[in-house]
């Protein structure tokens, strides 16, 4: 393993590890309002400051890290799943089914679904607990995240049913599910994986803005999306650099899962 | 035979332009908050003017009606007018969509240069400090919440197309690097090489066309995410653009701007899907 | 040559010295959203409400730094003692930006069509008292008189809203009295005025208003963006500005932000207490309950929302009138103190009883509900998760839930499915009678319960009866009465939580002069007309 993705390794590790530490390591609750100092800067008892409500920011984050690191990649592997089922599978069996696959990702890439999240929202009770509301927001973008991929899944699901390995494995007798699972879906790894890693970011902001229809992670319990909607006011940067400690922290975190995995992405 | 193709693919297309219009009528209909009008939290309003107000949309109850009716007026060139900005639907497509096809070529323009140029170029290098920065630039960039790209456009003075491109080019550069870098790892590339071929010989008859129908497809959805960026871009920067016109739109629940917008998203999704599908097919039979 | 160019200059020197005279230069500000309307009778939002305020000609204005009426395009009025006819005479000589003579027959069309049933606007509606039509009689070439079939309270001061329309002009709406006239409209972008050549109004020194040459109005709903802009010195005045903003820009250069004081906005919770609302019935139970209610009140530490969410520009509400609002507040009224011991005493009495910490009824139900309030103001989201730890400490656990707005209202106007809400009011009346609506049982914007078919409780009753005694009284002083006595009712009973009221903040670029911003609307253009910028600004434009 070379050095880097050794580096992005430990670097993973080291926040899951802090995260789990949560209870242990933060100075105060996640919901613990220090009143008498808000918007404060880094101190010794607040390292990272303190946000609006006069929380500490660090315990957020650590906390935080748990919710979003736990359940974006879940929900980007149902995405990618579904891609796989929907676009992957549809591509591989080809004619009819891939254009009828193609046509529903096309269909369901063009609607408007704030409305379908907006009525999942009036179906749900309002005394919802903040982990069931960030659950079942989690499994929505899931489910609605797995279009784009379906596509480029579909596309290479075809070229591969018609390439020589997969013709010669049909001749020796390997037919429809099996021969899908064992020589076309290891070739769809590459875009497995991209979409795999694109997702998780772009779910940990989706969690965010979805706050404005009322689903997402619900007050006071913290996660990347919410620390990250403070950074919509910050005019200077320079001027409170540690409110961007959580937007650092994920990207480190992103681009350390994109090392680890790169040589896999691109394995043949 | 090739009519024949086309011809089923048009058919195709319509009935999912069809499709997508009427779902979207039905989503906006039965999401909570159709029939509110913020004017009714007025104290001013009497009681006869909020009833009015609650009137004025029982045209929409029923979606089926209300669909086919638009349908039939569509096809005389009638586009319905806009609740909330009370305008002709076909004024306020026509006046903004430069603004978003300019936000879209554009912006998808430097996506797709620099995404490729980072892919290629990173392929072509071999070197693995040069693949970790643009994963870690194409990292950044996907972390970035799209409101605070758009103040940093602001704090820059950097035009509205830097930033769709850079909510576009994550997501193609992770792709295309993948795609490019799984097609040089195959055996038939380090045979080519062994026997003397350039790099860009390589690169043009032995890794495009393999990656071809993928990149084809993803093309596609590129322009998707571009269109879907504007929503945010355009909402966030003041443009006056038909992502702007979407969301204010979603939020004031205007039905019959909403129908309309879908089917332009609708339609410019499904031609730009079926010309990467048409060069992903051409790509397929050339290898055949 | 010489000569020539000698001209030139002492030419060009003539026209300078012209515009100096005049003022001139563009001012530039912000709308928050797309005007819906530029047909002053059907204004309704806040940005046609703006541009209807630089462009419309009233007959009479509510002056907004002393709060007194003004004639304007009217010289004098003459109200009657039961408030039901009005008689104004005009000022000569007063054309629209078109050219088209202004005239009594004017102010006819405009009643008239104000007045149609079809209208459905909130300036018409502020006028309906009563069935039956409104006449309007012209009594002289200058002179007409206005008859409403009931009583309205404060009828001459409703004026200032109604922008005069002219009958005759071909450009109908376009054609305008105010100091202003819209120029250019580019939809979803921005909205830009001209100075009204034909304006009737002059200073003191005989020049013609308004200063300004034009005011270049950008569309841009993003208040970071607008917040940016400013500090670059492309816009020249922020109304209403967020105090996060206020105080970033008074740690720099304090000269440009002002705090007007205490403005006439309020920020309230209430709860659910419809009898038909889709909520368990225990829980109405204890919404119904004023010493719920006020348990409630007790328990929230109004001192810490005004410090903590607007940092000290906002000071702890009393009751449903600001003390902005001189002559309707009560000032004998006190607000509810942060008091949690208190707070259960006040539940024991209806049973509740804390267990492990957490509050429950007497019934064994733990005290558990909902708060929504409308996503995107950060401010309410602020107050909701400080009260949740505020209800917390007397063992309540309040769900924080903000909804996109037309959810919202869907729930709190129609649907009744919640349990409580924090909203506010904004640009609220000085006189009580523009609230009828909220303080009547019987009315759509009674929140806490509306459209009542008879009082529900006594105290609403009280109200109701109180409402329209100081409705059909012309005696300020009996009137005063009245109100202080529903002022009284409402902090004893609580059906509003009242919260805070938000000081008036805005921002001024320096080379704005004239500038005095004040707690109404609108607060820092009010004076549009002698507002003008600085040369250096004026010549780098």
């Amino acid at each position: 393993m070379s050095s880097v993705r050794r580096l992005a390794l430990a670097i993973l590790l080291a926040v899951g590890g802090l995260s789990l530490a949560a209870d242990w390591l933060s100075p105060a609750s996640y919901r613990t309002q220090f009143r008498e100092a808000p918007n404060s800067p880094p101190s010794r008892q607040h390292l990272l400051g303190t946000d609006a409500m006069g929380r500490d920011r660090f315990s957020r984050l650590l906390y935080g890290t748990r919710i979003s690191l736990t359940l974006a990649p879940a929900a980007a592997a149902v995405s990618t799943v579904l891609g796989i089922l929907l676009g992957g599978l549809t591509g591989y069996l080809g004619g009819a089914w891939a254009r009828l696959g193609m046509a529903t990702t096309d269909l369901f890439l063009s609607l408007p679904w704030l409305f379908l999240l907006i009525t999942v929202r009036a179906l749900l009770p309002l005394n919802v607990s903040p982990l069931t509301s960030v659950l079942i927001t989690f499994l929505i973008l899931g489910l609605l995240g797995w279009a784009a991929s379906a596509r480029v899944l579909c596309a290479a699901s075809q070229s591969l049913r018609k390439s020589s390995f997969v013709l010669q494995a049909r001749a020796s007798g390997l037919h429809g599910v099996r021969l899908f699972l064992v020589h076309v879906l290891p070739n769809l790894k590459p875009v497995l994986l991209a979409q795999f890693w694109i997702s998780i970011p772009v779910f940990i902001l989706s969690e965010a803005n979805l706050g404005i229809l009322g689903l997402g992670v619900t007050e006071p319990l913290p996660s990347w999306g919410s620390l990250l909607r403070e950074l919509e006011g910050l005019l200077s940067f320079h001027q409170e650099p540690w409110k961007l400690a959580p937007l650092i922290l994920l990207m480190i975190v992103v681009t350390s899962f994109q090392l680890v995995l790169s040589k896999e992405e691109t394995a043949a | 035979m090739v009519w024949k193709k086309i011809l089923r693919r048009l058919s195709a297309m319509l009935a999912t332009l069809l499709v997508a219009g009427l779902l979207a009528a039905t989503l906006v209909r039965f999401a909570p908050g159709f029939d509110a009008d913020e004017r009714e939290l007025d104290p001013h309003l009497n009681r006869e003017s909020v009833q009015a107000l609650h009137q004025s949309r029982l045209s929409e109850h029923n979606i089926l009606a209300f669909y086919s009716n638009y349908l039939r007026n569509a096809v005389h060139g009638e586009l319905g007018r806009s609740r909330s900005l009370d305008q002709p639907v076909l004024s306020l497509l026509r006046d903004r969509w430069p603004v978003t096809a300019r936000l879209v070529a554009i912006g998808l323009f430097l996506a797709w240069t620099l995404a490729l140029g980072l892919a290629i170029s990173g392929a072509l290098i071999r070197w693995s400090p040069y693949d970790v920065l643009g994963t870690s630039v194409s990292g950044i960039a996907l972390c970035i919440p799209a409101a605070v790209l758009a103040l940093l456009s602001v704090l820059l003075r950097i035009p509205g197309e830097a930033v769709v491109a850079c909510i576009v080019f994550p997501k193609v550069y992770r792709y295309t690097r993948n795609l490019i870098g799984k097609t040089y790892s195959q055996p038939h590339i380090t045979s080519a090489r062994s026997r003397g071929l350039s790099e860009m010989r390589i690169l043009l008859w032995h890794v495009f066309p393999i990656i071809g129908p993928q990149m084809a497809a993803l093309a596609g959805i590129s322009v998707g995410i571009a269109v879907g960026a504007t929503v945010a871009v355009e909402s966030l920067l003041g443009l006056p653009g038909l992502g702007q016109l979407a969301w204010q739109a979603a939020l004031a629940r205007d039905l019959p701007l909403l129908i309309n917008l879908t089917l332009v998203i609708t339609l410019v999704t499904l031609l730009a899907n079926s010309s990467g599908d048409l060069i992903a097919e051409m790509f397929r039979s050339s290898e055949a | 040559m010489i000569r020539r160019l000698l001209c030139s200059a002492f030419c060009l020197l003539l026209i300078s010295a012209g515009s100096w005279a005049q003022g001139g230069g563009e001012l530039r500000f912000c709308l928050r959203g797309e005007p819906k309307t530029f047909d002053p009778l059907k204004v309704d939002d806040e940005p046609s409400l703006s541009i209807r305020y630089l462009t419309g000609g009233v007959l009479v204005r509510i002056d907004r730094k002393t709060q007194e009426l003004q004639p304007e395009l009217a010289k004098t009025w003459k109200l009657s003692k039961d408030s039901r006819e009005i008689t104004f005479t005009l000022r000569h000589g007063i054309l629209f930006s078109d050219g088209t003579p202004f005239s009594v027959g004017d102010v006819a069309y405009t009643v008239e069509r104000l007045m149609d049933p079809a209208l459905h606007s909130s300036t018409g509606d502020a006028f309906r008292s009563g069935s039956g039509k409104v006449a309007t009689k012209i009594t002289g070439s200058d002179q007409i008189s206005i008859t409403f079939p009931a009583s309205v309270t404060g009828l001459d001061r409703l004026f200032d809203q109604v922008a005069m329309v002219s009958a005759h002009s071909p450009h109908k709406e376009s054609a305008v009295l105010g100091p202003f006239m819209v120029a250019e409209y580019k939809p979803g972008s921005s909205v830009l005025l001209r100075r009204n050549p034909n304006y009737w109004k002059k200073d003191t020194q005989g020049r013609q208003l308004p200063y300004l040459d034009s005011i270049h109005l950008d569309i841009q709903p993003n208040r970071d963006i607008e917040m940016l802009r400013f500090t670059r010195g492309e816009l020249d005045i922020i109304n209403a500005i967020d105090t996060e903003y206020f105080d970033r820009l008074a740690s720099t250069n304090s000269k440009v932000v002002h705090d007007a004081g205490v403005s006439l906005d309020s920020e309230q919770l209430w709860f659910n207490q419809v009898n038909t609302a889709p909520i368990p019935a225990y829980k109405r139970a204890w919404f119904q309950s004023t010493n719920f209610r006020r348990a409630v009140s007790l328990a929230i530490n109004r001192g810490d929302l005004a410090r903590v969410v607007f940092n000290g520009h906002a000071r702890p509400a009393v009751g449903p009138v600001s003390p902005a609002n001189k002559f309707w507040f009560n000032a004998k009224l006190t607000s509810d103190p942060n008091d949690p011991a208190a707070a259960l005493q006040r539940l024991q009495k209806d049973g509740f009883h804390l267990q492990n910490g957490n509050l429950l009824d007497k019934d064994g139900n733990p005290v558990e509900f909902s708060i929504v309030t409308n996503a995107g103001s950060k401010a309410r989201e602020r107050m909701a998760v400080l009260m949740q730890e505020d209800l917390q400490k007397i063992g309540m656990k309040v769900n924080v839930v903000p909804l996109d707005f037309p959810s919202l209202i869907e729930r709190i106007s129609q649907k009744f499915n919640y349990e409580a809400a924090i909203l506010g009011f904004a640009n609220v009346d000085l006189d009580p009678n523009g609230q009828m609506n909220i303080w009547l049982s019987s009315a759509e914007n009674h929140a806490w319960n509306p459209l009542q078919k008879s009082p529900q409780t006594s105290w609403e009753a009280e109200i109701d009866r109180l409402m329209r005694l100081q409705a059909s009284s012309g005696d300020p002083r009996k009137r005063k009465e009245s109100f202080d006595r529903v002022q009284e009712i409402v902090v004893e009973q609580v059906p509003f939580i009242f919260l805070v009221n938000k000081d008036a903040l805005s921002a001024v670029s320096p080379a704005l002069e004239n500038a005095d911003p004040v707690i109404l609307h609108p607060q820092t253009f009010w004076n549009a007309e002698r507002l003008t910028l600085n040369s250096a600004i004026r010549a780098s434009r």
